[in-house]
């Protein structure tokens, strides 16, 4: 059963692709009108690809920046000036860019931004992880702020969330991410397309574009130097966050209606989940899966509620628990919280995880071979 | 009693251009960036661009730029507003762009901005205020004060083996093939900034032509962060940077660099 509540694109054209080839793709016939990025592994084909497809999209601008530092900055110039921009990295860049991050929140700029993480922390490994949800899902940057954060688990969603991503950036006026990692980025798998200009722009009368006569100027600023306007900005982001909170979560889950232990992943991971749910499923075990398809907004309220009707939950990861945290804040006690994960680029197998849900199965007597 | 006004009879020759908003000015008496200011935002006006230019402020001083310019302006982050108006022109190429900085914006945190920016040739204005230290901080050391000064973070004067030499970032820039037009200018006596106009006019009909970055350097004062009256400012401004940053053209259409 999926609960996904996404806005049906129609899909004129079958691929087979790279996740960041597709992503790329996606980006183009979304309509994309500037990218700026710099070369980082596990992700360089997407702007490889970029600047290969540029002369067939004369309107989108692709440009190689000197740093993560500059191509955040110049997102927040074009995107300040009305324009459909994406930036792509993986951890080292994605934290250089993370002043200009909270800039754009505060300045309420929209953009999509595209994490394919890597091992941490330091240069790290360029293997595949989920070690950034935290900087992802909890600012990242200074100041008190959010990003709308989407995590893909298959290659066709990476190309089906760039629409998306651009879709909510442009509708709260937020940088919106997708976090995504070099597995997902570097596998190839089937994707259907939509044609080119499936995604209408939307009204920008904020933007500096030049000032009308007899209209008033435009500003795009993050500076507000008196403490009571910078806090009525404040209240007005939180506002917002709240109202993506209550609008945008989306989540998929998969027979959770008798579960006795609830599976909770995103990304990848989600996928060895299913593979190892199935496996419990066939040992008689009764096992579900929520996958989070919105890392912010987090699927609480729904982990609330299934968290009451089964005996443990397992939070699997790559990284050492960090939407952990996120399950069990929802849970709040409710039930154990159990925890697998494998850092560093290391990629838990299926198995792995069904020994985890065994081991829990035995601690809390969970009825084997019903 | 009813006077008549004192302009009776007197004829409007100059007026506080339209691009110029009524925001009085929160810089210091005798500070360089306000007279700037009025010199950009006067040929804005006079090219009748105000419609189709976007500035970028910076942050320094004259982050509240936007305050005062009646125009579209962006305010970037500290360094980055080469990379912001890169992102502007990019995508509104036929838009007028500029950019506005500090010492320590352009020519220390935003170093590899500055110069990248001018190496693309992005087709921009610069301009970049020189005024030897971090006003805005309250007067420390920027990467081109001058070798001796003293300010709040080289309390004995600035000295090479801590802190290096007055970095000649404009020099560098007209070394490089991006660079259009490159000029050090100063705004600190009339004739000064009747130069420092016509350089604004040159640099924005070559990029009304797509011919590349135009830069310009103020030597600039500070009063309050090198502790001198306005008066006092401008005469240490000529005896002693003026000698390191000398005035004039570094690169123009008719005598480019090799
Ligand atoms: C990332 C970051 N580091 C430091 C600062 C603090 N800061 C604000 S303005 C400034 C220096 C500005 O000096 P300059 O560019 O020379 O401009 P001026 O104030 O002299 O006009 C500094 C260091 C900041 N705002 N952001
Ligand atoms: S501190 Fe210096 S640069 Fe800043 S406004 Fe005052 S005089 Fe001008």
């Amino acid at each position: 059963m999926t609960n996904k509540v996404m806005p049906t694109l129609d899909k004129t054209e079958v691929r087979l692709m790279k996740g960041n080839e597709a992503l790329a793709e996606a980006a183009l016939r979304a309509g994309m009108q500037a990218y700026f990025g710099y070369p980082i592994t596990p992700q360089s084909e997407v702007i490889e690809y970029l600047m290969a497809e540029q002369p067939k999209h004369k309107n989108c601008v692709v440009l190689q920046a000197e740093s993560e530092v500059a191509a955040i900055n110049m997102v927040f110039g074009a995107s300040g000036a009305g324009a459909r921009v994406m930036i792509s990295s993986s951890g080292p860049g994605i934290s250089l860019m993370q002043e200009g991050i909270s800039y754009m929140a505060s300045a309420q700029l929209p953009c999509l931004i595209v994490n394919v993480q890597r091992g941490g922390p330091g240069l790290g490994t360029i293997q595949p992880s989920q070690g950034d949800y935290f900087q992802a899902t909890k600012g990242g940057g200074h100041g008190d702020y959010r990003l709308i954060v989407l995590a893909p688990g298959s290659v066709q969603e990476m190309a089906d969330f760039v629409f998306e991503g651009f879709r909510l950036a442009e509708k709260y006026r937020t940088p919106a991410l997708i976090l995504t990692d070099g597995a997902l980025g570097q596998m190839m798998e089937k994707v259907s397309l939509p044609p080119l200009g499936s995604l209408p722009y939307p009204d920008t009368p904020w933007a500096t574009m030049g000032k009308k006569p007899g209209e008033k100027r435009h500003i795009i600023t993050s500076l507000f130097m008196q403490p009571e306007e910078m806090e009525e900005v404040n209240m007005t982001l939180q506002k917002k966050y709240r109202l993506i909170e209550e609008t945008e979560v989306r989540y998929e889950e998969f027979g959770v209606d008798d579960a006795d232990v609830l599976l909770v992943a995103f990304g990848l991971v989600a996928r060895i989940c299913q593979k190892a749910m199935q496996q419990a499923r066939a040992r008689g075990l009764k096992v579900g899966l929520l996958r989070p398809i919105t890392l912010f907004p987090f699927p609480e309220k729904r982990i609330a509620e299934l968290s009451a009707r089964v005996a443990s939950v397992l939070t699997v990861e790559m990284n050492a628990g960090q939407m952990l945290e996120d399950v069990r804040l929802a849970v709040e006690g409710r039930c154990p919280v159990h925890f697998k994960g494998r850092m560093g680029g290391m990629i838990p197998s299926p198995d792995e995880v069904l020994e985890a849900i065994e081991a829990i199965a035995e601690k809390h007597n969970v009825e084997l071979q019903r | 009693m009813d006077l008549p006004p004192i302009t009776n009879g007197f004829e409007l020759v100059y007026q506080k251009p339209q691009t110029l908003t009524e925001t009085p000015m929160h810089y210091c008496p005798g500070c360089g960036h306000g007279v700037v200011h009025r010199v950009l935002m006067e040929v804005i006006d006079e090219m009748g661009l105000q419609d189709r230019t976007i500035g970028v402020a910076p942050v320094g001083c004259s982050v509240f730029a936007y305050e005062y310019m009646n125009i579209d302006v962006q305010e970037a982050a500290h360094g980055r507003a080469s990379a912001v108006a890169t992102g502007i022109k990019r995508v509104l190429p036929d838009r007028v762009v500029f950019s506005y900085q500090g010492d320590g914006d352009l020519a220390a945190i935003g170093t590899a901005e500055t110069i990248h920016t001018v190496n693309r040739g992005e087709n921009i204005l610069m301009l970049f205020i020189n005024n030897g230290v971090y006003g805005m901080t309250g007067g420390q050391m920027a990467p081109t004060t001058l070798l001796g000064m003293k300010t709040t973070t080289s309390p004995y004067g600035r000295e090479t083996s801590l802190a290096g030499y007055p970095l000649k970032i404009t020099e560098l820039l007209a070394q490089l093939p991006g660079s259009y037009y490159v000029t050090r200018q100063a705004a600190h006596t009339a004739a000064a900034v009747r130069k420092l106009k016509k350089a604004v006019q040159l640099s924005l009909q070559y990029q009304l032509l797509n011919k590349g970055t135009c830069f310009i350097e103020v030597v600039s004062n500070c009063p309050s962060g090198w502790k001198m009256t306005p008066t006092e400012s401008n005469k240490w401004l000529e005896a002693n940077m003026f000698p390191i940053y000398p005035l004039g053209d570094l690169k123009t259409p008719a005598q480019p660099m090799n």
